[in-house]
């Protein structure tokens, strides 16, 4: 069991989520371990199915009433797993704020960008009308919108893709949250509106101190906007530590087949290392490690037995038997 | 032969249930002499308005009718107008519905128009109406059910293939320089007939009821036959002392409906691809 | 492998595809007040004069963001959109004025790859129906032969032969654009235009569909034109590229040679923008500022000049052409070079 560094702000132990499904239950998180320090941004990659959304959904418990989350989700030295509805309502939105990767499913298309602000603003200041308007016209230049006073009025479906995201990061910090969750937050929108969402998340987590989960599929999204990032994979966190650290000298060997499958610029042309076969399905038990029948480093124990999530590095963990060969390759690029 | 054996290990619950329903009444429909124990039309002065007994199950009405060989009598006539009143417009509709959904332009316009313009009736008092005109009997109940009825299905078949014809399995098809026949005909109406034929299970339970309360009427099967609507028109001077002549054609209505319905919801099961 | 699918061939500099000016504009619906109202027909200008050039045998990556164009120029190619305006010739015949058997020969040598690999197939035909279909509809081979062709095009994109009995719901994303690239190679195309074919998988299949294209390229000697607005992929697969910008073609020249020196604020502002997979090379600095222009109301002058770092006065109203202008490769931006044809004001 992992000892959560004292100064976490969000401590995830032991998290499993299961949906009962009409072919079975469906392990989603299968035993998952994640901590942010104050102002810290982790990126939370895998690929599709890995269980990475369903992870940050679960932080929040917001999840279909057809699953079953079990562990512990350390808040304040209060478990948000076990506290009631309505304590957990006043902390979402409050002091943890989430922003999805449809804006404008999360938007309501009826009620002006303004009047969306202002009743985050009623639920989680103190402030008067006169000082909310004030207060949504500063979120709105915050986030980069351009005449904020006159967007006030506009409604969602008058935003662009990009100025929605901007609306919805905007909505998010009404309440100056200390952690934001971000699902997929970019992956709708064109490359150079991507840049610069993922600057302005940047910016505010350094300028507000503001704790950051960013979850995503693109490994390039983790490296330039992560302290940390932890690599999902079947359910588990198979690797965890700095972004320098483990994109340069992955210790788990999805990681680096993960990172080598991808194309490098300057080798034009050349066959892209892809990981063969498909991920486990994850209605039926997995003995050893989940990613041992696509592993080209497989020995004999994975299959049988599951690797300990253990410490590899300074501040980088690793479940994987093939982590001490792993460590003495060459780098990636 | 394993298709066979593989659709019928596939086939929901719902839809074996709905086809043994189905098989009592077609069976009923088909040869109504093995299985009444009467002859429906024999007056027997005997036994006028008899209640249920061994010897009369169903009881019998005010000739001394036998009720249950009505009923089962009834299921030809009845079955026959589930069959002749939907098959036109389901035809019909399936291929306006395809064309006008794949081609659009003005057909579409003119189309919508019609819907617009035959929604805004009650479907019974159109059928009454047409009915009215053309003279009571069964083939004319056909003919105006046909007519204003075709309007639904091409109207369900047109949204699917607009749907449909957006897909790129549609755009594969015609870079790959196959004919608009093939397209339409094998590559859109085998994914868009799903709906339609759920839709057209109910038709035929909707059609029973109609033909029954046009019989109830007078405007559609003409008495002596025995039909279920007929049935119970005949019993309503004796309800307050002779039930069993209403209510036993009504059980009748009931039975063959939830059996069309269950067989209906079993279709859309076993259609559905990605079972 | 039969031979007859085999059509290497050595990659030649002469053109097998010419794009000349192409226009393409879809009208937006009108209401009853618009049209009391006399206002005029509002479109969307997908395509506003795109000219390309496509090799034999080459790769041409269409890289550009949405709302750029790429996918209707992917759709006009293969005659899915009828352009407004413009030409296009393959093997140096013109391709928009065929009809009937000449339109499906065409189709026979540029087929399509389509993007969603759920939508792409028909749910109702095994897979060995699908290519059968496309084999015996232009009589490609015929009668015993057609499940033996089957079997030889499942090799082909590496795919067990017994996919042949399988419908496409029992397949992964990855087996499906497979599949998909099966019944396009059928009919023993040259051309193979891929419309985002990878952008709905995860990296590590994505990888081995790249893979594929580039055997085939190898062994049938396709030429392919990939559409994608992923950076990373087209900088990897392409012996050229074009970038395009609402509607019209900004940049094009050789891959590595426009990624290593990129002469359109655009594309630089593009190739900044993805993030790199490094860590160490991080940047704060945003790559560019602005929103997408809509292309129903596309900004005169340069298309790129309302969010362009450098723009002058010019740009606002003098639309650039895309020629050499002095350098390498032809660039469509006035502050690359002056313009060696005329330019107008639009």
């Amino acid at each position: 069991m992992m000892a959560a560094p004292s100064s976490a702000l969000l401590d995830v132990r032991d998290l499993h989520v299961r949906f009962a499904t009409a072919r079975g239950e469906v392990r989603a998180v299968d035993g998952v371990n994640l901590s942010v320090a104050p102002g810290e941004t982790l990126g939370l990659v895998g690929e599709s199915g890995s269980g990475k959304s369903v992870t940050l959904r679960a932080i929040l418990r917001l999840l279909r009433a057809n699953a079953a989350i079990t562990g512990e989700v350390r808040w304040q030295g209060e478990n948000l797993l076990a506290l009631p509805e309505k304590r957990l309502r006043d902390i979402r939105g409050k002091d943890i704020a989430v922003i999805f990767q449809e804006p404008m499913s999360a938007l309501n298309p009826v009620i002006s960008i303004g009047r969306q602000i202002d009743e985050s603003l009623v639920a989680h200041t103190a402030l008067d009308a006169a000082g909310r308007r004030r207060r949504a016209i500063e979120l709105l230049d915050l986030v980069g919108i351009a005449s904020p006073e006159q967007r006030l009025a506009g409604f969602p479906h008058e935003f662009s893709g990009g100025m929605r995201q901007r609306a919805m990061i905007a909505i998010a910090l009404a309440a100056e949250p200390k952690l934001l969750l971000a699902d997929e937050p970019t992956t709708a929108l064109d490359v150079t509106i991507q840049d610069q969402i993922l600057k302005l998340l940047l910016r505010l987590n350094r300028e507000l101190g503001m704790g950051l989960i960013l979850v995503t599929h693109d490994l390039g999204v983790v490296a330039e906007t992560c302290d940390r990032v932890s690599v999902m994979y079947a359910g588990r966190v198979v690797e965890s530590g700095p972004v320098d650290r483990v994109f340069t000298a992955p210790r788990h060997a999805y990681t680096d087949a993960l990172l080598r499958s991808m194309p490098h610029g300057g080798a034009a042309r050349a066959p892209l290392r892809p990981i063969p076969g498909q991920p486990p399905r994850l209605d039926r038990a997995i003995a050893g490690c989940p990613f041992a029948p696509r592993c080209a480093l497989v020995e004999d124990r994975c299959t049988v037995e599951a690797p300990p999530f253990a410490v590899v590095a300074p501040d980088q963990r690793a479940a994987c038997w093939a982590s001490d060969r792993l460590a003495a390759r060459e780098g990636v690029a | 032969m394993t298709a066979l054996a593989l659709t019928f290990r596939r086939a929901p619950a719902s839809l074996i249930a709905g086809a043994a329903v189905l098989l009592v009444v077609l069976v009923c429909a088909v040869a109504p002499g093995l299985i009444a124990p009467y002859d429906p039309l024999a007056f027997d002065y005997g036994a006028l308005l008899q209640p249920p007994s061994a010897a009369h199950p169903f009881g019998t009405d005010q000739f001394g009718r036998d009720i249950l060989s009505r009923t089962i009598a009834a299921a030809t006539i009845d079955l026959q107008i589930a069959i002749f009143a939907t098959v036109g417009p389901l035809v019909i509709g399936t291929i306006i519905g395809l064309l006008v959904g794949y081609y659009g332009g003005i057909a579409d316009a003119i189309f919508g128009r019609l819907v617009d313009l035959v929604v805004t009736f009650p479907f019974l008092v159109l059928v009454i109406a047409i009915v009215a005109v053309l003279g009571p009997g069964l083939s004319n109940m056909y003919i105006a059910i046909g007519v204003v009825g075709w309007v639904f299905y091409a109207r369900l078949m047109r949204g699917e293939v607009q749907v449909l014809r957006g897909q790129d399995y549609v755009s594969a098809a015609k870079v790959l320089g196959y004919g608009e026949a093939r397209i339409l005909l094998r590559h859109i109406l085998p994914n868009a007939a799903r709906p339609i034929l759920v839709y057209w299970m109910t038709d035929m339970a909707l059609a029973i009821l109609l033909g029954s309360s046009l019989g109830y009427l007078g405007l559609g099967a003409q008495p002596p036959a025995a039909e279920w609507g007929v049935l119970i028109a005949d019993g309503k001077n004796f309800f307050s002392q002779a039930w069993w002549i209403t209510v036993f054609p009504g059980f009748a209505i009931v039975f063959c409906g939830i059996g069309f319905s269950l067989f209906g919801d079993g279709l859309a099961d076993l259609m559905d691809v990605r079972r | 492998m039969s031979g007859t699918i085999l059509k290497s061939g050595p990659v030649a500099d002469a053109p097998i595809m010419t794009v000349d000016g192409l226009v393409k504009t879809f009208p937006l619906g009108r209401s009853l007040a618009d049209v009391l109202g006399g206002r005029p027909v509002r479109a969307v200008q997908a395509l506003s004069g795109v000219s390309l050039t496509v090799r034999k045998g080459e790769t041409l990556g269409v890289v550009g963001e949405s709302g750029c164009g790429k996918s209707t120029l992917a759709r006009c190619l293969v005659r899915l959109h009828e352009p407004d305006a413009g030409a296009v010739r393959f093997e140096g015949a013109d391709v928009l004025g065929l009809q009937g058997y000449a339109r499906r020969a065409y189709n026979r040598s540029v087929q399509m790859v389509f993007q969603d690999p759920y939508g792409s197939l028909n749910p109702r035909l095994s897979v060995g129906d699908a290519l059968a279909e496309a084999l015996t509809v232009h009589r490609i081979v015929e009668g015993g032969a057609v499940r033996e062709r089957v079997g030889e095009l499942l090799d082909l994109v590496h795919l067990p032969r017994d996919a042949a009995d399988r419908y496409p719901h029992e397949f992964s994303g990855g087996q499906r654009q497979r599949v998909g690239i099966a019944r396009a190679l059928a009919v023993e195309p040259s051309v193979i235009i891929a419309d985002e074919p990878v952008s709905a998988l995860d990296v590590s299949v994505q990888a081995q569909v790249v893979n594929l294209f580039l055997e085939l390229q190898e062994r049938l000697g396709l030429t392919l034109i990939f559409i994608t607005h992923d950076l990373r992929l087209v900088r990897h697969i392409s012996h050229r590229i074009a970038v395009m910008y609402l509607g019209k073609v900004v940049e094009t020249g050789d891959t590595e040679a426009v990624f290593t020196a990129p002469r359109h604020p655009y594309t630089r502002a593009l190739i900044a923008a993805v993030p790199q997979v490094d860590p160490h090379q991080r940047s704060a600095r945003e790559a560019v500022r602005g929103e997408l222009p809509s292309p129903i109301a596309p900004p005169p002058g340069c298309p790129f000049h309302p969010r362009c770092p450098i723009a002058e006065p010019q740009c606002r109203t003098v639309v650039p052409a895309l020629v050499p202008r002095g350098g390498p490769w032809p660039v469509a931006c006035h502050l690359a070079g002056p313009a060696d044809a005329p330019e107008f004001i639009a």
